[in-house]
């Protein structure tokens, strides 16, 4: 099986041997995987029942718990990393999860859909509509996707919060990064992939 | 009855005793001269020992744990729905041994069997257990049957408790701790449920300070309330309400104390029939057992460092309408294990059955310990 390129990528940002926290681990193909090559000691927080059962036959800890929920019974400085991927534009607050996982974690990682690429753009500008593209496949009534950002407004909030941008890559769904997307990753960038940590106050 | 085996089943099983000579000591200070466990096992021993799975019960369970006695058997055991052939608990790749537990009434020692140093029977003389000294007499079992290491420690309710205990008490001698519908520690609200049972027991007439066996007697009317109390406990709410809402047994209000409303008769039903088949001295002793279940008092009361010596991966699962041991219950016990670097999954499974979800055959529930089950290796290393 060949991992998906956002996964790969952030395969490389990982440290061997560390521990990591996957909130919202799907699967566990992830988390399988850095397990595999990144000797990563590890667990998953998923809510989907069919998720938690496939986790088990893959033989990784994952606890089934409810994301919006927050994460205040976890200690501080408890891991590593907290990687969520794909996960932050679906829950309640996606402000205080993101203060939650640094706290939690020495560095975070997160990937999310850009709301500014051109396709999303254009369709909202152009045909009055909300975007349904292979980034954002689901219509406005029944997405999960329910704070939608861009790169901008990212990157403001993490400003705003004191939080420093470590890494940043720019991928399309494929996952494969051009050139032009480092030139202009809000308006060609589809998913976006950040390595955070939180500012000393 | 079965007319036929289910595929799916043990079959017909035979329980086995083991006799112990060599003394046990106890929490409480005291020691068990001798005794005797009763036990089953289902599956067969690979030539690793390796494979081995110890069945732990729950207050009112015992070593009965699956299949039948007899092709006259109205019911099989209490977790047939999770042990057999192709089961979450496989009986096609474990060995399954289910003891019943010291003080209980179903073979093993306890207040209905004979004290040796005064051939009479224990009755209330029987010391108070604890759960470290039921992990402690399994241990002797496991060594008399060659188990050096269990592949896994499974039971529900106290049963899990027993799981989460070895794990603590015999790190090298356990890889999986499957801990199913406990707590890290009973609640003042579990222990007012508890208390409430043992004085319905202890108020009897005919309890005689324990002594009933020498009057010919039993007190049936304190042990069937303290069973009644107790089923009200493993029930949801909402499973009472459909299985029973406001339902009248003859269709009107009768305008009387004699049962009236459904609940009211399943409920008295549930508590007489326990009364054939449980001894009110075991239920007095067991629940003190529950009260005193507490693995952090010995490391501080701080439920991480009881469990930083834990070398066992553990499953811990609870259920949505379990008000007894609730959800939340559950995840101190992980958020603990997380805390202390114990490998530990998770599964939190929608229900409306209560605590006696735990019996019952849920799809994700089994799916799930199906799953975690499946992955232990039961020839590690090799």
């Amino acid at each position: 099986m060949t991992l998906r390129t956002d996964l790969a990528l952030i395969s490389d940002w990982i440290s061997p041997g560390s521990r990591v926290l996957d909130l919202g681990c799907g699967d566990g193909t992830l988390l399988a995987h850095l397990q595999a090559e990144r000797d990563v000691r590890g667990y998953g927080l998923e809510i989907d029942d069919a998720n938690i059962v496939a986790c088990m036959r893959s033989h990784l800890n994952v606890v089934q718990r409810d994301l919006n929920e927050g994460l205040y019974d976890f200690r501080s400085d408890a891991f590593d990393y907290l990687i969520m991927t794909q996960t932050l534009q679906a829950v309640r607050y996606p402000d205080r999860l993101l203060k939650e996982m640094l706290r939690i974690g020495r560095e975070g990682i997160v990937t999310f859909p850009n709301f500014a690429h051109w396709r999303a753009r254009l369709c909202l500008a152009m045909g009055g509509r909300m975007p349904v593209s292979r980034a954002l496949p689901n219509e406005w009534y029944n997405t999960p996707n329910i704070h939608l950002c861009t790169i901008k407004d990212f990157e403001n909030l993490c400003r705003k919060n004191g939080i420093r941008i470590l890494d940043r890559a720019v991928v399309d769904v494929t996952h494969r990064e051009t050139g032009s997307m480092r030139l202009a990753p809000n308006l060609l960038g589809e998913i976006a992939i950040y390595r955070l940590c939180q500012q000393p106050a | 009855m079965p007319k036929t085996i289910p595929p799916d089943s043990v079959g017909l099983v035979t329980p086995k005793h083991q006799h112990f000579d060599t003394p046990l000591a106890l929490d409480c200070g005291r020691s068990l001269p001798e005794f005797e466990l009763v036990y089953e096992t289902y599956g067969e021993l690979n030539a690793t020992r390796s494979n081995a799975v110890l069945v732990c019960h729950a207050l009112s369970g015992d070593h009965h744990v699956a299949g039948y006695h007899s092709m006259k058997d109205t019911k099989p055991g209490w977790w047939e729905t999770c042990v057999g052939p192709g089961k979450p608990i496989d009986t096609n790749r474990f060995f399954v041994v289910s003891p019943s537990n010291l003080g209980s009434c179903k073979g093993s020692t306890g207040p209905t069997t004979d004290n040796p140093e005064t051939g009479k029977r224990y009755g209330p003389d029987f010391p108070i257990l604890t759960v470290r000294d039921w992990v402690r007499s399994q241990e002797r079992l496991a060594l008399a049957l060659g188990i050096e290491q269990w592949a896994a420690v499974a039971g529900g309710s106290l049963g899990g408790m027993q799981a989460l205990q070895w794990a603590i008490d015999f790190p090298d001698k356990i890889r999986h701790a499957i801990i199913i519908a406990a707590a890290p520690r009973l609640s003042a609200q579990n222990i007012a449920f508890n208390e409430v049972a043992r004085q319905a027991i202890m108020s009897d007439p005919e309890f005689h300070e324990g002594r009933y066996y020498e009057h010919g007697v039993v007190p049936r009317r304190g042990l069937m309330l303290a069973r009644m109390l107790g089923h009200i406990t493993y029930l949801s709410d909402d499973v009472m309400r459909a299985k029973f809402g406001r339902e009248l047994r003859e269709g009107k209000l009768n305008f009387g104390f004699d049962e009236e409303f459904q609940v009211e008769s399943y409920l008295r039903y549930q508590g007489r029939s326990f009364v054939d088949r449980f001894d009110a001295n075991t239920y007095l002793l067991i629940t003190k057992m529950l009260d005193y279940f507490d693995p952090a008092a010995d490391f501080g009361n701080d439920l991480t460092t009881a469990f930083a010596r834990i070398k066992a991966h553990c499953f811990t699962l609870a259920f949505s309408t379990d008000w007894r041991f609730s959800t939340g219950r559950s995840r101190e016990i992980v958020k603990a294990m997380i805390d202390a670097r114990v490998g530990v999954s998770y599964a939190e499974v929608e229900s409306t059955q209560g605590h006696d979800a735990f019996l019952m055959p849920i799809p994700f529930y089994l799916d799930a310990f199906g799953a975690y089950m499946h992955g232990i290796e039961v020839e590690p290393g090799g």
